[in-house]
């Protein structure tokens, strides 16, 4: 959490085809950043499946339900992204979500494994009364040091 | 067993209406051209949770055919997430339970990069061009 607001406040709806549009803001502003075109389709990669769990699992493809995604360009010492997402879904305990076994190959399973992998951190926390939130953040420094993840997150179960 | 499919059978685009925009599964422009032994199926744009369900519906009704060889050409995909590889995954085994070889072919870097994360760019037969897609 941070105490500064966000640079940008989204509130949408539950909706897939409103993917393609929060994608596009990201990668626009992950580039603004700083980030490479790659490195910002990953940004975007994860946000993207951090809101496909919410709509499938935790909502479970209802559309009218509300998600809200706050992102902050952070400046120096570390100048990146971070990003929270927050829903009303049913709480389920951040410890159960796990990704599945990559040498397991099945369709489905690799949404959070993803998000850890293209993020320096992305971690899952229960929201005060209902609800979830996923915290993840990137740092130019740390992309182009080549580091990768650093977190020790967790996974919808069954997540595609 | 594995059959070939006549190629002026297959050749079309899957269609776009008005209420597309509405709907919760967006149709995603899907080409389905014949080759001597399968079918090349060319999905256009972004592969994501809204379009990923028509990619599966379009891979589903060309299993039927009993292709030789399922080629899936994504030289026009620019974005892929989790639900397309998904998608995918269910393709190639499908394609496996059948005797049907299934190959991607020209993974631009951001779908490519996908693959890699999850670990499937060696699990699937991915090439370059055409032509080694179509001599696998």
């Amino acid at each position: 959490m941070t105490g500064n607001a966000p640079d940008i406040h989204l509130r949408l709806m539950s909706q897939p085809k409103l993917l393609a549009s929060v994608r596009s803001m990201v990668v626009a502003l992950s580039e603004r950043i700083g980030f490479g075109e790659v490195e910002s389709g990953h940004v975007a990669l994860a946000v993207d499946e951090a809101l496909a769990n919410i709509i499938r699992h935790g909502y479970k493809q209802r559309e009218n339900e509300t998600i809200e995604i706050d992102v902050w360009a952070l400046t120096d010492p570390n100048p990146g992204i971070r990003i929270i997402i927050e829903d009303e879904a049913p709480q389920i305990e951040p410890d159960a979500i796990k990704g599945r076994d990559l040498d397991n190959v099945q369709p489905g399973g690799l949404g959070v494994h993803i998000m850890r992998e293209v993020m320096n951190t992305c971690s899952f926390e229960k929201r005060n009364k209902k609800g979830m939130r996923v915290i993840m953040e990137k740092l130019l420094e740390e992309n182009a040091a080549g580091s990768s993840s650093s977190n020790s997150e967790q996974e919808v179960p069954g997540n595609g | 067993m594995p059959q070939e499919v006549p190629p002026q059978t297959v050749n079309k685009k899957s269609q776009e209406t008005d209420n597309d925009i509405m709907s919760t599964n967006q149709d995603l422009p899907i080409q389905i051209d014949a080759i001597t032994d399968g079918v090349v199926i060319r999905p256009s744009g972004d592969i994501d949770l809204s379009r990923a369900p028509s990619l599966r519906t379009q891979i589903a009704e060309v299993f039927k055919t009993t292709p030789m060889r399922m080629i899936v050409d994504l030289s026009d995909v620019p974005y892929m997430d989790s639900s397309g590889v998904a998608t995918l995954v269910e393709g190639m085994q499908i394609a496996s339970r059948s005797g049907t070889k299934f190959i991607l072919l020209g993974l631009q870097d951001r779908v490519r990069s996908i693959f890699e994360i999850a670990r499937l760019d060696t699990v699937f037969t991915i090439t370059l061009d055409m032509e080694a897609a179509e001599r696998f």
